[in-house]
């Protein structure tokens, strides 16, 4: 440790800690505009100039070592009159046009020059005027804003992964931009928003919408990928205007998804906001009451043998408990939440969670990913794989397609099981490798279980990270990496089928007369029997609200209160930001109003009472979360010797257009066209 | 007391003679260079420090000093010698001339500074515009390969040795050592942080010592005629001989090598041919490269061409390239292309030269037509204080000291360009309209 | 100067292949950095795209398409070739005339008279000021800054060429012997011995050598 005075307050701070970092223990706020304390340190706006004594000139305290007696002033004249001073020149140039910036308000620039700034400007002469480059289609620029900070350069190469920002040019001709007016190949563009200390680059979908003083502000959770990334819902009146991440180091550090980000839109379009019910063949629509008659004459008329229920990805917990309830209530062991039928194995939380955590993977030191493309599964977890091997002695193997590009190099070990097979007997030289690791991690997708032999892959890679020894009581390094916001919960709550209950595949396999779909919109309607009556309950007009016979328009993720399950089993809260459109309603409240309608009055008349019941089902939901070790190394039910050799296929091959929200926005569909996620066809149409 | 020729150490530094090998051998370069390093690492670092011999680069750094720095024992990490042949500070061109007609002198000195260091490679960054100087380098190394005396056991010392020739590509900055490694690594030309300092991690990463080209080549002379020798040359503290450029208003530009501390009015008369229209016709001279301020005629008239001399007039030796202005020179105007090469060669890193540079160069365009206001005047002094000082690296510390020159010794000339330019244009002036 | 990371109007090739000459230039380059430090010969790769260019098409200058070939060669993202390729002055991002007039203005050579250099650049080659291309394609002008041969001021330099102690008349005679295809022995124009003193050296009288 080494002890710093800052303005006479005496502080101690490792060594290796920066003046910075000092004055901040101090509780001296020190303004910076290039430093980012997830970014490397560039130490080029000057802003963070502070004196140390003995120094001859000003240091850059955001990198500037403490040394043991350092004696440091953060408030002399030298240094106000180095902040003044940097902040003019980071003024001559600026167009000051914060009247119609869409960072007026949340500006740094505009921040500090209430700090350091004039009231006039000294500068007489031409002021520079850049062009603004195309970077995308989330992101505006306007680069004569730019203070050439570099921080979105640094987080495209470093936390993005995806070197293709630059400053070209040298002097005051200095531009950021891809030089070739490219759009970022990155799921996690967004961030360059939040990051850019000024109005240079601002969200596209929000430019002229908004001033941050007329938003209200809820934290939510980003249900559009399984990380669970804490987020705040700003809304004006009865619309989402934008969605921005939360800090939460445990899980997305401060960044945040593409598709969690910009999908807002969708939740104004295409949206369930009355119920429906088919009436000769053709949609009417129809009130609550005729929807309910519609539901309970067809629930009380089938057996309950011949009902079934299937969970959809976003859904809340919540609702999922609702329905599982009243199901339950019903007589029906058939459900599940598995649309991909993936072979999930819900038996023991372990077998189906990211055990390690994603907090935990900065400390692995080797990592093998089957069938998974955490870069389109969860980009933000993938940004976290990649901070773990920029520190460097961190192997990566990956069993899958061929080509894919995950932001940081890996070693490829082959398409298919054959290639477990050849780790597990040793005969891949990557086994010896991921064996000598101390913190080994396995990584199995979603896509690697949707197959007929995913129990089998399952033991497979269970047995892997056992062989590794990964599984032990301070370190769990079997996980499964899932796909959506809903689908752990779901799996928390078992939503699986029961005692002799229906898979979805025998559900649809004629094993249901009636099937109750809380926003499944994750496999293809059309293999719903005709037969099948349908009761669709959920947000969106996707997939399968056109198969319905009966709409129940329930409310999307941002609509509720409701917990939501991440990939590490993190049960997390989010609030109603916005209430549901038009007649649509909050998902639980919808199956408690229907089952009063049955006779089968479901036991909770409020949230409090609803959760009370939920966490004695699942207890998981309502403690804290922590990181738990494995141990007991009994692996899932399958044989690793009867995988098949077929290739693991993606779980997902549009990242733009992977969930029903996403799917009704066209902030997503323009994505889609320029990342060539669809066909041009139809991009022409 | 002029220094006489046999004391020179560039002795073909007109290229006279020819750069190749045997007749470099006949100069005397190469001459025993095996039995140098043969008395050892501690040796030659503590000769080069008692000789006195400071970087000839601009910035004076005592050499032996900086050598010591570099980690004594051996690691896992490579050690490099890098040579500073950047020679961009507007008037210097002075290693120029010992690359294209004495590049023994530095190759031999390359091999010396290594060994002394502890390097087993070398690179030579030479500005990219010495295209043909770059040409006799590289033939001049190949020789030395052929020789024997670069390469695997160089001159038979048991020391391997290689030396390679990197070209800049037209960027001043690249001239600071931290700005060069990066450029040397295929990065931009834009300096690092200190600390860390190169010596702890360089090139590669790795310990790394950067040298003028000057500074290396005249190591092998020192070592073979003493630390003595070469300190007896020169003031205490500011020893040795040295390359001065003389130009501009001169009767006879020319390089030469003289005796540190040598009067500057003698540099000028006894090599130069004298300022033009003789001594009085004498406005100021920029005594040291463009970084260093200028000094009216009267400092001119019996200062004397060392480091402690210039600074003690608030100017300094810099590169002694010494540019000499006479009465006909539009001394703003002359200061305003200055600014206006800093702004060119600023690397945009640091938001007060970035910035800054251009508001600089801007005011002193307008400060050359007079079409300003008295107090910019003092405006533009403020600015240039707001850089200095403030920035990763010394550029804009030099690029705005020529102006503060000029605002100390010429102001009045600044004051009457613009109450002339106000007579020509007696309306008001509408700069705040464009 | 050439306006960096602008794209101008200028037509880019959609393709470029470095050709023998250039290969065997390359192979050599590469082998002075250390392994896996290849991208030391970015500056180095991007001199043998521009002269490979002024071989096959008498405009020396780099296309976006050589960078990114460059960048694949040496394992580094296009982008920081860009960044290189528009950082470093000499590096022409457009395409140029035959002969590149390089005029420099920096004090000392505009204490010798620069203003005459240039303006006989502009006379002969048929240039309307800096940044131009004459009509006929033979010249491009530009201002550069200080090209570190002061004692010989004023200075132009001629692609890879130094003329020196110009003034307007051999200025006018350089470029008049340029366009008649010949290559004017560098250095003074006045036969100096370089840096030495007009009239020749009054030091280095009396060295052992030759």
């Amino acid at each position: 440790m080494a002890k710093v005075i800052v303005d006479g307050i005496e502080v101690e701070v490792p060594n290796g800690a920066t003046v910075l970092q000092a004055c901040e223990a101090a509780g001296k706020e020190i303004p910076r505009f290039c430093y980012h304390e997830r970014l490397s340190v560039a130490g080029n706006c000057r802003m963070c100039l502070v004196e140390v004594e003995k120094a001859p000139k000003p240091v850059a305290s955001c990198a500037y070592p403490v040394a043991d007696g350092m004696v440091v002033k953060t408030d002399s004249p030298m240094v106000r009159n180095a902040r003044r001073g940097v902040m003019e020149f980071l003024l001559i140039n600026h167009p000051l046009d914060c009247p119609i910036c869409d960072q007026g308000g949340e500006c740094d620039l505009q921040d500090q020059a209430v700090g350091y700034g004039m009231d006039h400007s000294r500068y007489r002469e031409p002021k520079r005027a850049v062009k603004d480059k195309y970077v995308g289609p989330l992101i505006k620029t306007i680069m004569t804003r730019c203070i050439q900070c570099t921080r979105c350069v640094r987080f495209a190469s470093e936390v993005a992964g995806v070197p293709e920002l630059g400053a070209t040019g040298r002097g005051e001709a200095m531009e950021i931009g891809t030089y070739v007016e490219k759009a970022l190949t990155t799921e996690l563009s967004g961030n360059l928003i939040d990051i850019c200390p000024v109005g240079a680059l601002t969200s596209r979908p929000y430019a002229f919408v908004s001033r941050p003083w007329e938003l209200r502000k809820t934290d939510s959770i980003d249900v559009q990928d399984a990380t669970g990334t804490n987020i705040r819902v700003d809304n004006r009146g009865p619309e989402v205007l934008r969605i921005l991440p939360r800090i939460n180091d445990d899980v997305n550090e401060e960044w945040m998804a593409d598709r969690g980000r910009f999908s807002f839109d969708g939740l104004k379009r295409k949206r369930l906001d009355r119920p429906w019910l088919r009436v000769d063949g053709t949609l009417k629509p129809a009130s609550w009451a005729e929807a309910f008659r519609a539901v309970a004459a067809k629930l009380k008329a089938t057996a309950p043998d011949r009902i079934g229920a299937v969970a959809g990805d976003l859904v809340d917990a919540e609702a999922v408990f609702a329905l599982k309830a009243l199901m339950g209530a019903l007589g029906s062991a058939n459900l599940d939440c598995r649309q991909d039928g993936a072979a999930v194995d819900a038996t023991r939380r372990d077998f189906f969670l990211f055990n390690t955590t994603i907090a935990g993977i900065d400390q692995a030191d080797a990592l093998l990913i089957i069938g998974s493309d955490p870069r389109r599964e969860a980009p933000v977890i993938n940004a976290r794989i990649r901070k773990r091997w920029v520190l460097g002695r961190f192997p990566i193997g990956r069993i899958g397609p061929a080509g894919v590009d995950l932001t940081y190099p890996h070693q490829h070990l082959g398409e298919g099981p054959a290639a477990i097979r050849a780790l597990l007997d040793g005969s891949h030289p990557f086994a010896e490798t991921f064996r000598a690791a101390k913190n080994p991690m396995v990584i199995v997708g979603r896509g690697a279980l949707a197959r007929p032999d995913g129990l089998h892959v399952l033991a497979a890679a269970w047995e892997l990270a056992r062989s590794a020894n990964a599984l032990r009581p301070d370190w769990h390094g079997f996980n499964l990496l899932h796909l959506f916001g809903g689908q752990v919960g779901a799996l928390e709550l078992g939503f699986l089928p029961g005692k002799g209950g229906k898979t979805l595949g025998q559900m649809l396999d004629g094993g249901v007369d009636t099937l109750w779909l809380l926003g499944a919109d994750g496999f293809d309607p059309a293999l719903i029997p005709a037969s099948t009556f349908v009761i669709y309950q959920g947000h969106h007009g996707d997939r399968a609200a056109a198969r319905a016979d009966v709409i129940l328009p329930g409310a999307a993720y941002t609509e509720k209160d409701a917990t939501y399950v991440n990939t590490e089993g993190r049960a997390q809260r989010a609030w109603l930001a916005v209430h549901a459109p038009g007649e649509a309603r909050e998902d639980w409240r919808i199956m408690r109003a229907l089952s009063e309608g049955l006779g089968l009055r479901l036991p909770f008349d409020d949230l409090a009472q609803l959760r009370a019941r939920m966490a004695e089902a699942a207890p998981a939901l309502a403690q804290p979360f922590a990181r738990r070790g494995c141990t007991d190394p009994a692996g899932p039910a399958g044989d690793p010797t009867a995988m098949s050799d077929a290739a693991f296929l993606p779980a997902i091959t549009q990242y733009h257009l992977a969930d029903a929200i996403a799917r009704a926005s066209e902030v997503m569909a323009e994505c889609a066209r320029t990342y060539g996620e669809q066909p041009r066809l139809q991009a022409a149409e | 007391m002029a220094l006489s020729d046999k004391d020179r150490i560039f002795t073909n530094l007109y290229g006279v003679q020819d750069w190749r090998l045997p007749a470099a051998q006949k100069r005397g370069n190469w001459d025993g260079t095996k039995a140098i390093l043969e008395k050892g690492r501690d040796w030659i670092i503590e000769e080069v420090k008692q000789s006195g011999l400071r970087g000839r680069g601009g910035a004076g750094f005592p050499t032996g000093m900086k050598w010591s720095f570099m980690p004594k024992q051996a690691s896992e990490r490579p050690h490099y010698l890098v040579v500073n042949a950047d020679e961009s500070e507007p008037g210097t061109c002075k290693d120029r001339d010992i690359i294209r007609h004495d590049p023994h002198t530095l190759i031999e000195g390359c091999l010396i500074a290594g060994f002394a260091m502890g390097a087993h490679a070398g690179y030579i960054y030479i500005r990219g515009e010495y295209y043909n100087e770059s040409v006799v380098l590289e033939a001049a190394i190949q020789e030395a390969y052929d020789a024997g005396l670069l390469g695997k056991n160089a001159c038979g010392s048991g020391w391997d040795f290689d030396l390679y020739v990197h070209r800049g590509a037209g960027a001043y900055i690249c001239g600071e050592e931290t700005a060069l490694i990066e450029s040397l690594e295929g990065k931009k030309g834009m300096p690092r942080l200190k600390p860390p300092f190169p010596a702890a991690v360089g090139l590669y990463g790795a310990p790394t010592t950067v040298n003028n080209v000057e500074t290396v080549a005249v190591v092998p002379t020192i070592l073979r005629r003493g630390a003595a020798w070469f300190a007896g040359f020169g003031r205490p503290k500011n020893s040795g001989t040295k390359i001065f450029c003389i130009q501009g208003h001169v009767n006879k530009p020319c390089n030469v090598e003289e005796e540190m501390s040598i009067p500057m009015r003698e540099l000028i008369e006894r090599h130069a041919g004298g300022v033009r229209g003789g001594w009085d016709n004498l406005l100021c001279v920029i005594p040291g490269g463009s970084s260093t301020p200028l000094l009216p005629k009267h400092i001119c008239d019996d200062v004397l061409m060392d480091f402690d001399a210039l600074r003690e007039h608030k100017s300094g030796l810099g590169t002694a390239g010494v540019i000499v202005m006479d009465k006909s020179t539009d001394i703003v105007r002359a200061i305003a292309r200055l600014s206006k090469f800093y702004k060119h060669e600023s690397c945009g890193q640091c938001t007060p030269c970035r910035e800054g540079m251009g508001w600089v160069s801007r005011m002193m365009e307008r400060m050359v037509e007079g079409r300003a206001e008295i107090e910019e005047i003092d405006l533009l002094e403020e600015v240039t204080r707001r850089i200095e000082g403030h920035t990763i690296c010394a550029l804009a510390d030099g690029g705005v000291w020529p102006v503060q020159g000029l605002i100390r010794h010429y102001r009045p000339v600044m004051e009457e360009r613009i109450a002339e330019y106000k007579r020509r244009h007696a309306k008001p002036l509408p700069m705040a309209a464009e | 100067m050439s306006a960096p990371g602008a794209q101008g109007d200028h037509a880019e090739p959609t393709h470029f292949a470095f050709d023998a000459e250039s290969e065997a230039q390359i192979a050599r380059i590469i082998a002075r950095y250390p392994a896996g430090k290849q991208a030391s010969a970015v500056i180095p790769l991007l001199y043998v795209a521009q002269k490979q260019m002024g071989r096959q098409t008498g405009s020396a200058w780099v296309p976006r398409v050589a960078m990114d070939a460059i960048g694949a060669r040496l394992g580094m993202p296009p982008i920081r070739v860009y960044e290189v390729a528009t950082f470093y002055f000499m590096f022409n991002t457009r395409p140029i005339g035959r002969f590149h007039l390089q005029v420099c203005g920096t004090t000392p050579c505009m204490l010798r008279g620069s203003d005459d250099v240039l303006r006989a650049c502009q006379d002969a080659g048929h240039l309307k000021g800096y940044g131009d291309t004459s009509a006929d394609g033979l010249f491009t002008l530009t201002e550069v800054e200080c090209l570190g041969a002061c004692v010989n001021a004023p200075v132009l330099q001629v692609d890879d060429d130094y003329y020196e102690d110009l003034d307007y008349d051999r200025t006018v005679a350089l470029i008049e012997s340029l366009k008649r295809g010949e290559r004017p022995k560098p250095g003074s124009t006045i036969g100096r011995q370089t840096s030495a003193p007009e009239g020749g050296p009054l030091t280095l009288i009396d060295v052992p050598g030759e």
